[in-house]
């Protein structure tokens, strides 16, 4: 396949950026869209141009690093992928392909397409934890009966690799599914009771700090989740952040 | 937001309840309008919340969707917006500000002029008077055209914004399915039904 690749070039995080066009052949529809983008480096360096930075890691869809803006969709055109999932089989020999970082103002660019997402961290460490003592007295897993149906929804939610694809796909740049998964999968669980009215004021705070949009449920962020986090826990974060307002 | 906008939504039901009866029969009309035109619990807190409501609710949208846009920082040179979401649901603010620029004109057309009536010329109390201003106002095709996309707007705002706003309360479960679909029916049947009465009347007085 040859294509003509439209990429976000910029040198680091204080100057301004713009897209910079390559051709590149010989892509295998079998590749991944990492591997397309590391033979896309090799031709670039052989041509002593400086190779696109772009984070990855695991490549097999459990990191959520690899964020690309790929033809106006975060991970691209696929559904429940993350970007190293992509196969250029998706893709038409003659194709031109654009590529952007993941873009929200809490998510300032470093390089390239390589984007801070710090923010996340922080929402986190604001209250996505339970506090346990285990210093010699580890519990039994199965000491606390959980029901069926709340253990599988906490899964589910537990399930967010923080890829930042919802924020990147929605027009307000919001936050909300992330966040709502992180809460969700302790509010679900009796472990996350005790904490429960702090870690949702805060966590909504911290990601309000960071700058992040309003959600107006157009559920862009539910579509594009590589891990098909549901709406569901935006409203089940919606009610928590209601009641803890009201306990005060 | 959601607040404001289901009791934006109540308060729609209500109006064209009453506005309905105008179809059926002017005296009904008229002894629904002298009611609420004069009750001062409707006149003096009723309304006051009403236009309260209304207010927060755009300037809330405006300063919302302004933090929104903020919130992107450098814009997307290619957004594929229809792959993930509708066009409506992206765009409250257009149908909003559409439906916004309709109250101007709908003030200026009913309130402005019982405010003349009752308190600026104090003129003598006529609980007859209100069936034969509704159909003068809609003697002029112009504005029930007006009327009639500014309606169009209101359905394509409520469609999305119905089920939304249950979404932003915590309301989300087995029920979401019945609600969608009370939403549907809402957004398409209450806006039609405004735009009916407007046409309606034209229909009837203009040409019949
Ligand atoms: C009588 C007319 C109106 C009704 C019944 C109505 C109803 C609603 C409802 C139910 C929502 C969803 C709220 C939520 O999901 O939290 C909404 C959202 C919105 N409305 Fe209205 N609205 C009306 C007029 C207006 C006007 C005049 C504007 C002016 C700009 C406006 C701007 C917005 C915006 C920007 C949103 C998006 C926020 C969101 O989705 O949460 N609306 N409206
Ligand atoms: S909710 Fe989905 S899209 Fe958002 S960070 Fe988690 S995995 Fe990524
Ligand atoms: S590189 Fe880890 S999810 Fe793509």
């Amino acid at each position: 396949m040859k294509l003509t690749l439209k990429i976000w070039r910029q040198e680091n995080a204080t100057v301004k950026g713009s897209m910079q066009t390559y051709s590149l052949d010989g892509v295998s529809p079998d590749m991944s869209f990492l591997e397309m983008m590391d033979v896309l480096n090799e031709q670039l360096m052989e041509n002593g141009i400086d190779p696109v930075a772009f984070d990855h890691d695991c490549r097999e869809g459990i990191c959520g690093s690899c964020s690309m803006f790929i033809n106006g969709e975060a991970h691209g055109p696929d559904r429940l992928i993350t970007t190293c999932q992509l196969h250029m089989r998706k893709f038409k020999d003659g194709d031109t392909i654009h590529i952007e970082p993941f873009r929200a103002k809490p998510f300032p660019v470093i390089k390239d397409l390589v984007v801070d997402r710090t923010a996340f961290d922080r929402i986190q460490h604001a209250g996505g934890f339970v506090s346990v003592n285990t210093s010699g007295n580890t519990q039994d897993a199965n000491a606390l009966p959980i029901e069926k149906e709340s253990a599988d929804k906490a899964f589910d939610a537990a399930a967010c690799i923080g890829c930042g694809a919802c924020v990147a796909s929605c027009k307000n740049a919001s936050a909300m599914l992330f966040v709502s998964a992180k809460v969700s999968q302790y509010a679900l669980l009796p472990q996350g009771q005790v904490e429960a009215t702090d870690r949702v004021l805060n966590m909504v705070k911290q990601m309000d700090e960071e700058g992040f949009g309003n959600c107006t449920n157009t559920g862009a962020c539910e579509v594009e989740c590589p891990k098909g986090i549901s709406l569901e826990n935006i409203a089940r974060m919606n009610r928590e952040y209601l009641t803890a307002n009201l306990k005060g | 937001m959601a607040l404001s906008g289901l009791f934006l939504i109540i308060f729609l039901l209500q109006h064209f309840i009453i506005n309905i009866t105008s179809v059926f029969d002017g005296s009904v009309f008229n002894w629904l309008s002298h009611f609420m035109g004069t009750n001062p619990l409707v006149q003096f807190i009723l309304q006051p919340i009403l236009i309260a409501g209304v207010i927060f609710h755009f300037v809330m949208g405006f300063i919302l969707d302004l933090q929104n846009k903020k919130a992107r920082g450098i814009r997307y040179k290619v957004f594929k917006g229809n792959s993930n979401a509708s066009w409506v649901s992206r765009n409250m603010i257009i149908s909003g500000s559409t439906v916004l620029s309709f109250l101007v004109l709908h003030f200026y057309d009913f309130w402005i002029p019982e405010i003349d009536y009752k308190y600026i010329k104090v003129l003598p109390d006529d609980p007859h008077r209100y069936y034969e201003e509704l159909i003068l106002k809609f003697d002029n095709l112009t504005r029930v055209v007006i009327y009639v996309v500014s309606f169009f707007f209101l359905a394509l705002h409520l469609s999305h914004g119905f089920a939304s706003a249950f979404q932003t309360m915590g309301f989300n479960n087995k029920y979401t399915v019945i609600v969608k679909s009370i939403g549907k029916l809402y957004s398409i049947g209450i806006p039609f039904g405004f735009a009916f009465i407007a046409v309606f009347h034209h229909i009837n007085h203009h040409y019949l």
